[in-house]
């Protein structure tokens, strides 16, 4: 069965700045003029199974975020549909839900929270996040006093433990060191066994290469490749040392 | 959970509330506001207490120094009715209207309905409303008021008031990411509600031709009704508790509306 399932969606933005001053409303509510847009993604189908992992590669721009954000809700396609079946946790951004004056046990709870803990299953989980994160030390000291690596580091943890059915991750991975990033890529090859399914945006080739059964390759909001990782990765990682070359 | 269509975001709150339990998040998004707020400050708590103590001291020295008003007994207690409810309703008005904006990184990359954002800054709110109303009942023992049987209608005014508030707050915060100048408004329309709120004048020295339209301002009601019951020992009129009834689930619907017609935009205008 397909758990996510994207029919030619696309996403576009005006071109122009947003309006912001109550005059140009009424100017343009008085004499419409047509604005210019782009697309920022353009008829995108995706059709993704139980246990597919799907990396995404393109340049900056491409509209791999703007992807993400679309499978996760955040944002409203255009045009085209979007069924996605199952609980989503997505790690867009590091730390979007830190806040740096709290302790990190609780941004702990605050993140387990916001990625659909319960309370019961929070507290369950607490030990294991803060081991996984190897924070223990730094645990009940505010948040401020973390560099971007041991928040990464927390964030993450919180994130593996709901084990959603859904876990799209943009680029966050590699902020953290060697070691945590094999622990993480260990605990997502896991989830993946699970019949879980995922979507990573990254530059990390050989991250994308251990993790990834499929792969869609996007520039300026237009799938140029989709296919089998290997294929797709090796085409894309082509183009690149063509032009440094 | 399946989402399909156009509109793929969560149905809706109702939608969400059925596929998953949000009280543990709410209660920690409220946790969190009341913790920033009073996390490395020196006198915590003690700021909801003095800021309307200083304004209720302000304002006795003025209405009974100044221009004196010999019809009301115990102006401290008189005028920290009115301070406590308007006090609330502009603090929680203004942080609601803003909480969009400031909760930006939630909004824009975490899954979860939106919102939860304006009703958790509403409840972080009734914290300090709380703190407020023990003050206000201090007081009025204080100078010589007994407890009564109406008191049990306070929670459902406060009550009342708080639903107000975050309708009201649902539709400033969506536009305010539209349009950044509607908090501007909001802390404008603030300044003025002071002198239309019967804060430190009675209901009495206004022309009764306007009683009507004072009483259907939610704020008015509350203040009125808060005198009733804690200085008066009656029950407020009936009319004054359907018309803050009315307005205020009016309010909150309207605002659900909007903020779900607008919410779809969030991500792409924050």
């Amino acid at each position: 069965m397909s758990v996510i399932r994207l029919e030619s969606v696309s996403k576009t933005y005006s071109r122009r700045a947003p309006r912001q001053f109550l005059r140009s409303y009424l100017f343009s509510w008085l004499r419409p003029v047509p604005h210019e847009r782009y697309y920022a993604l353009k008829a995108v189908s995706l059709d993704l199974r139980e246990g597919d992992c799907l990396g995404v590669l393109g340049p900056n721009g491409a509209g791999k975020s703007t992807l993400l954000s679309l499978v996760a809700g955040l944002s409203w396609p255009d045009a085209g549909k979007i069924d996605v079946h199952g609980q989503v946790a997505a790690l867009l951004e590091l730390g979007s839900g830190f806040h740096p004056d709290l302790t990190g046990a609780e941004n702990v709870f605050l993140n387990a929270a916001l990625l659909g803990f319960t309370r019961r299953r929070t507290l369950e989980k607490f030990d294991e996040i803060v081991d996984f994160s190897g924070m223990r030390d730094f645990v009940y000291e505010p948040l401020r006093t973390y560099s971007a690596g041991m928040m990464l580091r927390l964030a993450f943890s919180v994130a593996m433990a709901v084990e959603p059915d859904i876990l799209l991750i943009d680029e966050v991975l590699a902020v953290g060191d060697q070691a945590f990033q094999a622990k993480c890529i260990g605990k997502i090859l896991a989830l993946k066994r699970a019949g879980r399914v995922l979507i990573c945006a990254s530059h990390d080739m050989d991250a994308l290469r251990q993790l990834s059964t499929r792969a869609i390759w996007l520039d300026h909001g237009v799938v140029l490749r989709e296919g089998p990782a290997g294929e797709v990765i090796d085409a894309y990682a082509a183009t690149l040392s063509g032009n440094s070359a | 959970m399946v989402r399909s269509g156009l509109g793929p975001e969560h149905h809706g709150f109702f939608f969400a509330m059925r596929y998953r339990n949000y009280g543990f998040l709410l209660g920690n998004l409220v946790l969190r506001d009341f913790r920033i707020r009073y996390r490395n400050m020196s006198l915590g708590v003690f700021w909801s207490l003095l800021n309307p103590l200083v304004m209720m001291a302000v304002l006795t020295f003025v209405f009974t120094k100044i221009f004196p008003n010999p019809s009301i007994r115990n102006f401290s207690a008189f005028v920290l009715c009115g301070i406590v409810p308007f006090n609330f309703f502009s603090v929680a008005w203004v942080s609601g209207t803003l909480c969009i904006y400031s909760n930006s990184r939630l909004v824009k990359k975490v899954v979860l309905p939106r919102e939860i954002v304006p009703v958790s800054t509403a409840l972080a709110n009734c914290i300090h409303l709380l703190i407020q109303i023990a003050l206000l009942l201090t007081v009025v023992l204080w100078v010589g008021n007994k407890v009564n049987g109406y008191w049990l209608l306070l929670p459902v005014i406060f009550g009342l008031e708080v639903v107000f508030v975050c309708g009201l707050s649902m539709i400033t915060a969506a536009l305010d990411v539209y349009f950044r100048d509607t908090r501007y408004v909001v802390e404008s329309a603030n300044t003025v509600l002071f002198w239309l709120v019967p804060i430190f004048y009675p209901l009495d020295i206004i022309p009764t031709r306007y009683h009507a339209i004072y009483q259907y301002n939610p704020i008015a009601a509350v203040v009125l009704a808060c005198r009733n019951i804690l200085l008066d020992a009656s029950a407020p009129p009936p009319t004054l508790l359907y018309k803050l009834f009315f307005v205020s689930v009016l309010s909150f619907v309207v605002g659900w509306l909007v903020f779900r017609r607008l919410k779809r935009g969030f991500a792409d205008y924050l």
